[in-house]
């Protein structure tokens, strides 16, 4: 196989793969701490998903009221519906105030208060006094393009700190050693359709999320869950996989993200017969509940025919009560992009929105390290040696069952950075690599030239779209377990299609469609997992709620669900424990109660 | 001497026309620039009739339905659908624009469909923009400054924060850059216009402290003096930003410190 498909081969002490949020800082870190790294990425830098995240980014600095990180820990602990680790989620809320503030020193365009701080706006779910007080402005926001400033801000940085980047080289395997460590990744380059392998004592997955496993989601074309695929291929799992969170306002019809900001600077949602309904389902925090609360009442508005428009199918956003001159400031880009795919001007209308599909909770299970970590031999918490993810791509898990609005932008730069503090502790810069053996990459070879030639009947788009209406009408806001059940059977006939699939570009120069095809594989062993981890998940919890369980059962699954999947035998289900510590004695652990808001 | 038409190996010819799908009646028509550095042959404009009745609004849908359905084979760039990443970014009836935030109803008649102009092609609607990149890296785009950072972020009034607006949205699609004619003949040693909004954004920001190391860096006749007011990135930016003014104020700047 070798032959047909000469590879070149690369050396490096760590290799990022991603170049998102996580991946920049994880690079920028690694070449900071002496480490020959190598950033690898199918995209350009700075079009990443990253990019596109709107509203802002947590950390308590206190800058618009008092605050601090305890609460902001509670918050993201009841946030996850106590699915989260405590321990992880400690150090991202003590983190993130300084790492917010080294993005203002790396030259953030951060929005100013009047005195000339970060300004902070209020998000769902982030509240003061441990739930007990008002909303938290805590939300440090470029006005509503706060992903995009930091996206360019960190590519900058990676610019100043000379990284050695590999752009558009899409990442295949992991070349996993026979003990179970992770020994490199290989590669295909774009450009010219040359193969690379990357040989590197730490290999990094900050690939991002599977939005696209759905039919409509917020999520760039490019979120295919790479890292995801690649990890299950490699016999290693992925973690609560069953959470999917659904963003209560994306543009209806286009699924283009509309940012919670809006209801942190003062929207509201309103329904069919013009009542603000959060009101009822959320007494306390309102339009200002958390995203899996906002989504589930929406839905339930519409099934119960109070929804709007010509179907009564979506839910209206108001931001037209608002000062024009405040939207202009803090909201000019949804303003936009409600202009180009509603046809609303903002400061007259309503936006119509519906909850669409929008981040995965779950993925490659890491300690707060971002090592990642596998169930061995009755340990929950065995370190996989050579192997790290971060971002969205990784379950750390701080999100548990249902994130925080703009909780993931800062696990993107605390747990980027945790994994070069890590890394430097662990990896000895130039290190000699132990040779591989010469079949190493026959696996991962064997696939590509399966796909390359492939010549099925059905194609990467068709199959594409089975899958994502699949999971579009099955793994949805409400599962009920008729759902869930035709929901596992349909998604395992969709990937039963897979070796019957057909590609037509037979080029070696930037062949998209071979891409795509790759992407597609990584997207439905996704889909297969998910869809099996929330039909074996009997509770409703955060963003997986279950109409014939609507109850969360901690008795029986307070746990995080490990899948495992493989060709041959398809998905194996296990548990992982939820870390019922936290990280110092300076918080207690943070005992489960009823989840009101 | 200079060549008044393209080399023999650059003229676009006629490609492939494909056919309407069975049933659809309510269609646009698609022409697109197809360019392979495989097979040896010229350019060719490829024909395809998108079926309006069961596609997105978006020129971006159009062609993803091509890609879909008819020609799996047609490459270009897209990712956000949103007008926030830069990857679509193309030339769409003598427009350089985003695919994703351009409407189909927003073009009378066929829709063009060309490559980002004068730039390498590396297939169908992807351009080399490596150039762009480095011109990009040679501005320093990150804060320098040298007073030790306070314990707290750096303070910056509001008035202050707001010169940085109109400059930050950059998406570096590289739309304006090549549509300027300047650009064109001198990409090489011309920044062009998105690099030079750029520079212009860190030469602003109040808290950066190499404001002259970073105009002596631009006063270069090539660099910064290639702009010859044009406006066409002015007027072609997807995002609403003026290059154009950027790069008068860089100029201001020049004559202020003289």
């Amino acid at each position: 196989m070798s032959e047909a498909y000469p590879i070149t081969e690369h050396k490096y002490d760590v290799v990022v793969v991603g170049a998102g949020g996580a991946g920049l800082r994880a690079t920028m870190g690694m070449a900071a701490a002496g480490l020959k790294t190598a950033a690898i990425t199918k995209v350009f830098p700075t079009r990443s998903h990253t990019v596109a995240a709107q509203g802002g980014i947590s950390a308590s600095l206190g800058n618009m009221g008092e605050d601090n990180w305890q609460w902001h820990m509670y918050d993201t602990v009841k946030g996850s519906d106590w699915l989260g680790d405590q321990d992880a989620i400690e150090y991202m809320c003590r983190e993130a105030p300084a790492s917010v503030l080294e993005l203002e020193q790396f030259g953030m365009p951060f929005s100013r208060t009047e005195e000339g701080k970060i300004y902070q706006r209020a998000f769902g779910g982030m509240t003061t006094e441990f739930g007990e007080g008002p909303a938290a402005q805590r939300t440090c926001a470029a006005a509503d393009r706060t992903g995009h400033a930091m996206l360019h801000t960190l590519y900058s940085q990676s610019l100043k700190h000379d990284t050695e980047f590999f752009i558009e080289y899409f990442a295949l395997d992991l070349i996993m050693d026979k003990d179970g460590s992770c020994k490199g990744v290989l590669c295909l380059c774009l450009e010219d359709g040359t193969l690379h392998l990357f040989r590197a004592h730490m290999v990094v997955l900050a690939t991002g999320g599977y939005g696209r496993t759905f039919f409509s989601c917020t999520s760039a074309h490019t979120c295919t869950g790479d890292g995801g695929g690649m990890v299950l291929r490699a016999g290693l799992p992925l973690q609560d996989m069953e959470f999917i969170q659904f963003h209560p306002t994306g543009i209806y019809g286009a699924g283009c993200l509309i940012t919670e900001g809006v209801r942190g600077e003062g929207g509201f949602l309103v329904n069919g017969e013009g009542e603000r309904f959060m009101e009822r389902y959320a007494p306390h925090a309102k339009d200002l509940a958390s995203r899996d609360v906002v989504s589930r009442s929406m839905t339930i508005e519409i099934r119960e025919g109070r929804g709007v428009g010509p179907r009564k199918d979506h839910i209206y956003l108001h931001l037209d009560h608002l000062d024009p001159a405040m939207i202009d400031e803090r909201l000019p880009g949804i303003s936009e992009s409600a202009r180009i795919f509603a046809g609303v001007d903002v400061h007259k209308e309503p936006i119509p929105v519906l909850p669409t599909v929008h981040y995965n909770m779950g993925g490659i299970p890491t300690n707060y390290h971002a090592e990642v970590v596998d169930l061995k031999d009755g340990n929950p918490d065995s370190v996989v040696p050579g192997l790290m993810a971060v971002g969205e791509a990784a379950c750390v898990s701080v999100h548990g069952a249902n994130r925080l609005g703009s909780n993931s932008l800062i696990d993107l730069v605390v747990f980027g950075r945790a994994a070069a503090l890590r890394a430097k502790e662990v990896v000895t810069p130039g290190a000699a690599h132990a040779p591989l053996p010469a079949d190493a990459c026959d696996e991962a070879l064997g696939r590509l030239d399966k796909f390359r030639n492939a010549n099925g009947s059905s194609s990467t788009a068709t199959i594409r779209d089975n899958m994502q209406r699949v999971m579009q009408d099955d793994c949805a806001v409400f599962r009920t377990s008729k759902t869930l059940a035709e929901g596992v059977e349909k998604i395992n006939k969709v990937w039963e299609q897979m070796p019957d699939i057909k590609t037509t570009d037979r080029s070696l120069v930037w062949n998209s469609d071979l891409v795509e095809t790759l992407e597609l594989d990584n997207l439905i062993r996704q889909a297969v997992v998910s869809m099996t981890a929330a039909e074996n998940r009997k509770e409703s919890r955060g963003a997986h709620a279950h109409e014939d369980f609507p109850d969360r059962d901690d008795k029986n699954w307070m746990k995080h669900t490990l899948t495992y999947h493989s060709d041959k035998d398809g998905v194996k289900l296990d548990y992982r424990p939820v870390h019922d510590y936290t990280l110092t004695e300076e918080i207690d652990y943070i005992k489960p109660k009823a989840r009101v808001y | 001497m200079v060549e008044l038409t393209l080399p023999k190996n650059s003229r676009v010819g006629t490609g492939k026309t494909h056919p309407k799908t069975d049933g659809a009646t309510n269609t646009k028509t698609f022409n697109v620039y197809r360019w392979s550095p495989d097979d040896n042959q010229n350019p060719a404009i490829d024909t395809y009739y998108v079926d309006l009745d069961t596609c997105g609004p978006m020129i971006l849908d159009g062609l993803i339905k091509i890609k879909n359905e008819i020609d799996p084979t047609l490459t270009f760039r897209r990712s956000c659908r949103e007008g926030i990443c830069g990857s679509c970014a193309m030339n769409i009836n003598g427009t350089n624009t985003l695919a994703c935030t351009t409407g189909m109803d927003e073009v009378d008649g066929d829709i063009n469909i060309y490559p980002l102009p004068h730039q390498p092609v590396v297939k169908d609607l992807v351009p080399d923009l490596t150039n762009f990149y480095a011109q990009y890296a040679s501005i320093k785009p990150w804060l320098q400054a040298e007073t030790p950072s306070p314990s707290k972020e750096r303070l910056q009034s509001k008035e202050d924060r707001e010169k940085l607006d109109g400059l930050y949205e950059c998406i570096l699609c590289a739309c304006c850059s090549t549509s300027c004619p300047s650009y064109w003949w001198n990409s090489d040693r011309f920044l062009g216009p998105a690099i030079l909004l750029q520079a212009y954004r860190w030469i602003i920001d109040s808290r950066d402290e190499h404001t002259g190391e970073r105009l002596d860096n631009l006063e270069d006749p090539f660099r910064l003096y290639r702009c010859h007011t044009i406006m066409n990135c002015a007027n072609t930016c997807p995002k609403g930003l003026n290059p154009a003014k950027a790069i008068a104020e860089i100029k201001k700047m020049m004559v202020e410190r003289r």
